[in-house]
């Protein structure tokens, strides 16, 4: 008798064989010769690929010293059991994708990572998990790499014993992408990285802040959501920012922020859509800032700009239902703004061209008021106040003379 | 009982039958069906409602109060030499007066919110808090009203110092608040400025209102403080304890003139 085998099982035999014969691909698992990470990490060979089998396995900093890919199959978790960090990086050219790591371990003195990276490129951190990590992802004098698609949870309760979701230092060209962070003291931190993009990223209920950066010059942020962090969005001594199509909701509470900028200079932000933050955008001493496009939807201060803050345009903008629209603390305005819609504008528009012929006044007496003296906000919609308002809205005496909309819109700017 | 019943409903059949009620009504049902066909975001109806209540409730009770009992003045001798106890004739009449007003508030606002009650669906309980604070402000101001047509015999008079009544609590006092809040703006002021807003009925129910809207955060420090203390049971406790103390104190100083008036 004959046996005929179809030309696929012969393929895939002849493969088998393959990888008996000439390396390439290990297999770690406890079904395996080779029972975890570590003694595959010893025998394999530069860009050798290691599969690393579902189950549980009890890790102390696993020093990734060779070009390798690493691929989780099934559920293969990485515990540092609360003490250790789980993965040291210190080669270039590391793929790890499909893993889980939990419980890296808090510390005071140590940065403890589920996965560090220190001094290296072109290295992948794809569609991993990580649980209840102190830092889950941690990169170093890193280039060239990517992030991406990850899930990382944490729930730390206090910030001192939470460290960040994504955190980069020291670092150029990396990609941040697709990555859902939640629960750790800063969802994505930077400081000192250059030329980075961090595109559509959900980061939210965070202890701190959705996102912080500083000293972190032409990085561009695209298509991320920020919800109810504690804090917002922070970024702070930063030149050349883009900022677009990202989304801040729901920051809410004293001292949150949908976007808190300082010092941030250069910078185009564009087409993001500010919902329901205490303050919506804050500025402090930022120069020369494009802010085109955006949406202001119902927050408690659209923006606060503070009088250190010059030569920023504000075009083009929807302010809708927001408590206050602008508030600063000067009587000295640097910004231009122009072509805006304010749901608060209540001029006319003679010939019909779509822009209202009497200038509008984003900024009102109380608001004025509020910000030196925050304890009169318990008169908020009071009788006295709107007649205050609009007695300074016909005769402008407090107000910035010059913090004024000469072309504001009538209609609501269409942005999609 | 019976003839303070008998009392109060005949005055009320009396009140309802004049435009005034009538007016105030469709006025708060204009503007209710207004907001709601303009947006159709209920927070934000419901919010402007809440604002409008707390301008138009006190002024329409104090005046429709006053005039109420300057037109009565005549029916009240008459009633006088019945045999009447001067308490139950003061009571039934303010009850006539109250009832009515609340009736055509609760429709005024009531109707048009039922007419789109599926966008306010969510909203049961900040309905309730503006029907409440609605019903409170005409309690407390009717009595205001009282007391003030009572100890003044003439009309203009009486009427003026209603309008300045109103005048002084829903802006002056805010106006003071303010100057206070300038002045001592290097100080701790908190738990003053929650003491001072306790002896303003409309700054009262503001505060309440402001509070459960959430725009407390807004307000840092001071919004905790206030969101702690009118947010928690204590706060409530007292906010209620001093609205009422609001709504008995005019009607009970009315009382006592009113007993010992001569007409």
């Amino acid at each position: 008798m004959k046996i005929k085998f179809p030309p696929v099982i012969v393929l895939f035999l002849l493969s088998l064989v393959n990888i008996e014969i000439f390396g390439g691909i290990f297999h770690a698992g406890p079904n395996y010769q080779l029972k975890n990470l570590e003694s595959a990490l010893k025998i394999i060979s530069p860009y050798d690929t290691v599969i690393i089998h579902q189950g549980k396995y009890f890790s102390n900093n696993i020093i990734v010293n060779k070009p390798v890919v690493i691929i989780g199959l099934g559920r293969a978790v990485l515990d540092g059991l609360g003490k250790n960090q789980i993965m040291f990086i210190k080669s270039d050219d590391v793929i790890i994708e499909n893993m889980t790591f939990i419980n890296s371990g808090i510390s005071f003195i140590d940065d403890n990572a589920a996965i560090k990276l220190d001094s290296v490129s072109n290295c992948k951190v794809i569609n991993n998990f990580f649980e209840d990590n102190f830092f889950a992802i941690y990169l170093a004098r890193t280039s060239n790499s990517t992030v991406s698609g990850n899930i990382i949870k944490a729930k730390n309760k206090k910030e001192s014993y939470s460290g960040n979701g994504i955190h980069l230092w020291y670092s150029k060209n990396v990609e941040i992408s697709d990555n859902r962070i939640t629960g750790h003291r800063d969802g994505i931190y930077l400081e000192f990285v250059r030329s980075s993009n961090i595109t559509n990223n959900l980061s939210w209920k965070n202890l701190r802040y959705g996102l912080h950066f500083m000293f972190s010059d032409s990085c561009s942020y695209s298509g991320n959501v920020f919800q109810n962090n504690g804090a917002g969005v922070a970024v702070m001594f930063t030149r050349r920012v883009e900022m677009f199509n990202n989304k801040f909701e729901n920051n809410w509470g004293g001292a949150a922020y949908g976007v808190l900028l300082k010092e941030i200079f250069d910078s185009n932000i564009y087409n993001n859509y500010f919902y329901k933050n205490s303050n919506g955008l804050y500025m402090e001493g930022c120069n020369r800032i494009n802010i085109k496009n955006n949406d202001f939807v119902e927050n408690g201060w659209a923006i606060r700009l503070m009088a250190n803050s010059m030569d920023n345009n504000f075009t083009a903008n929807n302010f809708s239902g927001n408590s206050f629209d602008v508030s600063t603390n000067n009587i000295k305005n640097f910004n231009t703004f122009s072509g805006n819609y304010w749901s608060e504008y209540n001029g006319y528009d003679l010939n019909k061209d779509g822009i209202g012929d009497i200038p509008f006044r984003p900024v009102s007496l109380f608001s004025l008021i509020t910000e030196q003296n925050r304890s009169s906000l318990v008169l908020l919609r009071s009788m006295f106040v709107e007649l205050l308002n609009t007695a300074e809205k016909i005769f402008p005496v407090l107000t910035p003379e010059t913090l004024i909309d000469n072309s504001p819109n009538i209609k609501k700017i269409n942005h999609d | 009982m019976n003839l303070l019943f008998k009392i109060s409903s005949y005055q009320l059949r009396d009140v309802i039958r004049s435009k005034w009620i009538f007016f105030y009504t469709i006025l708060l049902m204009i503007i209710s069906y207004s907001l709601i066909s303009l947006t159709k975001e209920p927070a934000k109806i419901l919010i402007t409602m809440l604002n409008i209540n707390l301008i138009i409730v006190p002024l329409i009770s104090l005046i429709f109060g006053t005039i109420f009992l300057y037109n009565n003045k005549n029916n009240i001798i008459f009633l006088l030499s019945q045999p009447i106890k001067r308490n139950v004739l003061f009571l039934g009449l303010y009850i006539g007066l109250i009832l009515p007003i609340i009736l055509g508030f609760l429709l005024g606002v009531g109707i048009p919110i039922l007419f789109y009650v599926k966008i306010f669906s969510n909203y049961a309980e900040t309905i309730f808090l503006l029907l409440t604070t609605g019903i409170v402000l005409t309690i407390i101001f009717g009595g205001v009203a009282f007391y003030i047509s009572i100890s003044n015999e003439d009309r203009m008079k009486g009427l003026g110092i209603s309008i300045i009544v109103w005048l002084f609590l829903s802006i002056f006092y805010d106006g003071l608040l303010l100057i206070i809040f300038q002045t001592f703006a290097d100080y701790p002021l908190e738990k003053i400025s929650a003491f001072l807003i306790m002896f303003n009925p409309i700054d009262l129910t503001r505060i309440l209102v402001v509070i459960n809207f959430d725009v407390s955060a807004l307000m840092g420090y001071t919004g905790t403080v206030f969101k702690n203390f009118f947010g928690g049971n204590l706060g409530v406790l007292i906010s209620a304890l001093m609205l009422m103390f609001w709504s008995i104190l005019p009607l009970y100083l009315g009382l006592r003139k009113f007993k010992a008036k001569d007409f």
